[in-house]
């Protein structure tokens, strides 16, 4: 009997001055991928999420990326951009899908909902943007510092509720952080991206 | 009619003249391009003139097909040129131009043949500036509504790539500005339309009266006219729109600005 394909395949994935990046993600898997900005970590997230023309595949259960339409592709192989962007007057009209938890696990009350996108604050936006994303239902989260606008309570949180959503719903988290400590908190492996590739780093000097 | 002397138009160039060196004076820089447009006017004038005095005098299905089609490449580069982040090449062209000739084309052929019904339907002295009058406000529209749709798609490209993460389909994700753009587009017939008669006589219209025609009968061609103008812009502006927003996204649905000219 042949072994199930990994939840997420990449396959000498390339894009301008990235890749070829070859890379096998599995179900429960948070892989922490660290890197000196410009190094090219956000331009691979765009080209996982196919918001860039590339070269090699990317599979999810062993299905290519080509084989399905692009919008359920991104359905499933949700990206969290570094800043949230809202195009509706209220927080809650961006909410279709329903919440996919209770906003108190990441430090909100329900009533934010209510309240107009402009008076949000970066911190309350991003982690407003993450429960969108979540309320998707992808298979695999590409997150880009979801926690670069937030303190130390917070942060908690959220990567409490990362965590458990992973385990709830088998999904997999390609994780973009520049703190170290976090990677030592939320991942089970750890890369370092160094112009353009992706190098394998010891979890055990993450966690030193 | 009171027939114009060449020296009627010297005397009216005198007015440009005047307010060209007023210009100088303010130090602002508006009038060596007041002088050059005025030229342009005068001479573009004089040989479209002479064009149709030889296209009346010689009426021919070949010759006043050319003469459209000439009128539609010139009006093509005008829209491609009016805007700032127009696509890139052929596109560029290729957008406002098709949809000019679906436009335009149409309602003219249609408006000669099922309303004026002259003989024979292509009776250049109808035919030629019903079109001309149609070409230039679909020009207008287009690239208006062209201009905002591509300006729009830059300005809040944060958006519509936050609205493809989360799985919306490009058509989905742009579907707001697609609107706002044919919506910008339409105003000005709209504007032109509620406000004709009371601020203001349009130009067609008063012509007619000029030449002499009866104020009534040069009432009903203008209301035609307006009509036939609303009819052809609203289609262009659909059709450009459509054709450009489908041109910002690629078969993967990424929206793809560097299909954009940068300014």
């Amino acid at each position: 009997m042949s072994k199930a394909p990994p939840l997420l395949q990449i396959n000498s994935l390339q894009r301008l001055m990235i890749g070829p990046v070859t890379l096998a993600v599995d179900e429960g898997d948070c892989l922490c991928i660290a890197g000196a900005s410009g190094s090219g970590k956000s331009l691979l997230l765009r080209a996982i999420a196919d918001l860039d023309p590339h070269e090699g595949q990317v599979l999810l259960q062993g299905e290519p990326a080509t084989d399905m339409p692009a919008n359920d592709w991104r359905t499933r192989i949700g990206l969290l951009p570094p800043e949230s962007s809202w195009w509706l007057p209220l927080v809650k009209n961006h909410f279709r899908n329903g919440m996919p938890l209770p906003l108190e696990h990441v430090g909100l009350c329900a009533d934010i909902l209510e309240q107009p996108v402009a008076r949000l604050s970066s911190g309350e936006k991003q982690r407003l943007a993450l429960m969108r994303l979540l309320s998707n239902r992808p298979r695999v989260l590409l997150l880009d510092e979801p926690t670069a606008n937030l303190d130390p309570l917070n942060t908690g949180r959220v990567e409490r509720v990362i965590n458990e959503y992973c385990h709830a719903h088998k999904a997999a988290v390609i994780w973009v952080s520049h703190d170290p400590e976090q990677v030592a908190r939320v991942a089970n492996r750890y890369y370092e991206m160094c112009a353009g590739t992706l190098q394998a780093r010891d979890m055990e000097v993450g966690n030193g | 009619m009171v027939e114009l002397s060449y020296t009627d138009l010297l005397i009216a160039a005198a007015l440009v003249l005047v307010l060209a060196l007023l210009s100088i004076r303010l130090r602002s820089n508006i009038s060596r391009q007041l002088v050059i447009a005025a030229l342009r006017t005068a001479v573009q004038l004089t040989l479209v003139g002479l064009v149709l005095k030889a296209l009346f005098a010689n009426v021919n299905l070949g010759l006043v097909t050319l003469m459209a089609f000439i009128m539609l490449f010139i009006a093509g580069r005008e829209v491609m040129m009016r805007q700032e982040r127009r696509f890139k090449g052929w596109r560029g062209y290729a957008t406002g131009t098709v949809s000019m000739f679906l436009s335009s084309f149409t309602i003219t052929v249609f408006a000669l043949i099922v309303i004026l019904g002259e003989d024979p339907w292509y009776a250049p002295q109808y035919a030629i500036p019903l079109l001309g009058m149609l070409l230039g406000n679909t020009m207008s529209g287009i690239a208006i509504a062209m201009d905002r749709l591509t300006h729009t798609a830059w300005e809040q490209r944060n958006i519509i790539e936050a609205r493809l993460m989360l799985g919306e389909s490009g058509d989905a994700a742009i579907a707001d500005y697609r609107r706002q753009a044919v919506r910008s587009g339409l105003i000005p017939i709209i504007n032109a339309m509620a406000a004709a008669g009371i601020v203001s006589l349009p130009g067609m219209m008063t012509g007619q009266i000029l030449a002499g025609a009866p104020p009534v009968e040069a009432v009903k061609y203008q209301i035609l006219i307006m009509f036939l103008i609303a009819a052809g812009t609203g289609m262009g502006t659909l059709v450009a729109v459509s054709i450009g927003a489908k041109n910002l996204f690629d078969e993967r649905q990424r929206l793809c600005l560097d299909r954009l000219r940068q300014p």
